[in-house]
């Protein structure tokens, strides 16, 4: 310790450039917990029970209809995106000859697909799905528009974890006189299942937290919804509530409910992909 | 024929690997490319619906007019559409998040990634991580619940302002930035890093002037990452930012920026008024297209060297 600080003596840079780095990781750590506490200090004295009564009306801003609209939303999102995402990591993984143009066509609009904001999406599902398609402002319009969102995530955490089985499996499979497709779901897959699940986990955190793709796509409407019907997510709710400036306390309860939904979310994930890398 | 030669056999399809359904086979594979393309047509269809609806709403307002007007008053007759303001707004905000986020992040990122010890490293990454994870709707929340407060007394104004948005985006682009970062300066080979310190240098020095040069590819491309999450953040904008459509003067002005403007104004907006919010929309999407081309030339620079 003590030649440290004797080289410290000489070398005053380092000493700086040390503390400049220390101070930094201090400030990212303490804003993370800043948030998370502001957040549950000031919101779980606002979670009353009556904020989980079955009917919204303006005298209780009950968020039910929301959470309901909210679990609507992730399953149509990834009734759509699931399936597209995982078909299209196997055909990139197992089908896909390397250096193919086509596959590089896909990388690249991945790509373009993970790095457009939300609102572009709203933009885009309300021209297409809500005005081109007649779909009016429904959750269907919103599921479709959430769906190629998360597209990019489910594909590069399915493919990913495709990759990650050695070919002795599928020589062996093929060895064994199986085909492809059953090589794929018999011998591929089910190694790999747990990476394709942090990937749709991550995905559905994504779904909870999203706003702007949704509010002119799915609508802002307080009622449960169905397939058809306008509603509002969870995450719409909290910004109606805390737009008008009325609710904020109720905003607040809100907010608690969908940090500590995405946190879990998010830390399913990595713990279920920390897991696999660990392997 | 070794494993590997038969697997590569099948790939190409010279051995036809004894199955009953080899019509499913097909028919899968066909369904496998049939979704792997959907990607392709998404982006094929956002680009269509984006320009074609967007570009003749620019046209008719004018391009210069729209690009460099700065007065946006659409509600007047005769409407006037000029987004220059919201253009400046989105490089001010975009830019006061650089400046507090990128030192910070990446400071953070050669600690995490240098000077961390290993059993730390477990605990401090994932909040980091985390941070990815808050909606923006929570942002905005905080925003306007606690740092417009505080800028409101230390700063004076009224707190939504250019500085409240960039101090809450600066924060919102850290986990890009550490996450990138930090597997840019770890796949600096060991070597660069001791022959740094053969020649003398502290374990400090090797690594500011050696292994942070190293990987500055990898930096640049999270700070430009970080530069299109910055400019397409909208939810927690709108919230702090006071979206009066003018120039800010100051860091304390409110501003509005280009996402502000078309969530703010899409509910009532019909007509032309409609369509030169998708022309906004298509003057973003333009940033976000170019900064993706950026982000993919270094990235791929990088697999080259």
């Amino acid at each position: 310790m003590s030649e440290k600080i004797k080289t410290y003596k000489t070398h005053p840079f380092s000493l700086v450039y040390n503390i400049i780095t220390k101070i930094s990781v201090t400030f990212t750590i303490g804003i993370f917990m800043l948030i998370v506490g502001y957040i549950i200090i000031k919101g779980v004295p606002n979670l009353k029970l009556s904020l989980f009564e079955k009917e919204y009306n303006t005298d209780n801003v009950s968020m039910m209809p929301a959470i309901f609209n909210t679990l609507e939303m992730l399953a149509i999102a990834l009734a759509i995106a699931a399936p597209l995402g995982i078909f299209c990591a196997i055909y990139l993984v197992e089908y896909a000859k390397k250096g193919n143009r086509f596959v590089k066509l896909i990388r690249l609009t991945t790509e373009t697909l993970s790095g457009i904001p939300s609102i572009v999406y709203g933009l885009f599902g309300n021209m297409f799905f809500v005005i081109a398609l007649k779909w009016k402002l429904s959750m269907l319009s919103g599921g479709c528009t959430l769906a190629i969102m998360v597209l990019p995530l489910i594909i590069r955490s399915t493919e990913e974890a495709l990759r990650s089985v050695d070919d002795s499996f599928r020589e062996g499979s093929y060895g064994l006189g199986a085909g492809k497709l059953r090589t794929i779901f018999k011998v591929v897959i089910p190694p790999s299942i747990s990476g394709i699940f942090s990937g749709i986990i991550l995905a559905m955190g994504r779904i909870f937290g999203e706003t702007a793709a949704l509010i002119y796509t799915a609508g802002t409407i307080a009622k449960y919804a169905g397939p058809g019907d306008s509603g509002r997510t969870l995450a719409v709710h909290m910004y109606a509530l805390s737009d008008n400036g009325l609710y904020m306390n109720e905003a607040s309860a809100a907010a608690v409910i969908l940090l500590i939904a995405v946190l879990l979310l998010n830390g399913l994930a990595s713990l279920i992909a920390g897991r696999i890398s660990e392997q | 024929m070794s494993g590997e030669q038969a697997v590569q056999a099948v790939k190409k399809n010279e051995i036809r690997p004894h199955i009953t359904g080899r019509a499913i086979e097909k028919i899968m594979q066909g369904v496998f490319m049939l979704c792997a393309g959907v990607s392709i047509a998404a982006v094929v269809t956002i680009c269509i619906f984006m320009f074609a609806k967007g570009c003749p709403a620019i046209a008719e307002i004018g391009v210069k007019n729209f690009l460099l007007g700065d007065d946006w008053s659409p509600r007047n007759v005769p409407a006037s559409f000029g987004i220059f303001p919201m253009i400046v707004g989105s490089l001010y905000c975009t830019a006061g998040a650089i400046a507090i986020g990128v030192p910070v992040g990446l400071m953070t990122a050669v600690y995490m990634a240098e000077f961390c010890p290993k059993k730390l490293f477990r605990f401090l990454m994932p909040p980091i991580n985390l941070l990815a994870g808050i909606p923006s709707i929570v942002y905005g929340f905080f925003g306007m619940t606690v740092v417009i407060p505080f800028v409101r007394n230390t700063f004076g104004g009224t707190g939504n302002s250019v500085l409240t948005v960039s101090i809450i985006l600066g924060i919102m682009i850290l986990p890009t930035i550490v996450g990138m970062s930090v597997s840019a300066l770890q796949a600096v080979p060991e070597s660069f890093y001791e022959g740094a310190l053969a020649l003398g240098a502290t374990h400090e020095r090797a690594v500011a002037s050696v292994i942070f040069p190293a990987a500055r590819s990898g930096i640049l491309a999270s700070v430009i990452l970080a530069i299109g999450r910055a400019i397409g953040e909208t939810m927690a904008v709108i919230m702090i930012a006071g979206n009066s459509a003018i120039i800010p003067e100051s860091l304390l002005d409110s501003v509005r920026t280009l996402t502000g403007n078309i969530v703010i104004e899409m509910s009532y907006a019909d007509g032309l008024h409609y369509d030169a919010l998708i022309g906004t929309g298509v003057v973003l999407f333009v940033f976000i297209l170019l900064l993706n081309l950026c982000f993919s030339v270094i990235t791929a620079k990088k697999g080259e060297n």
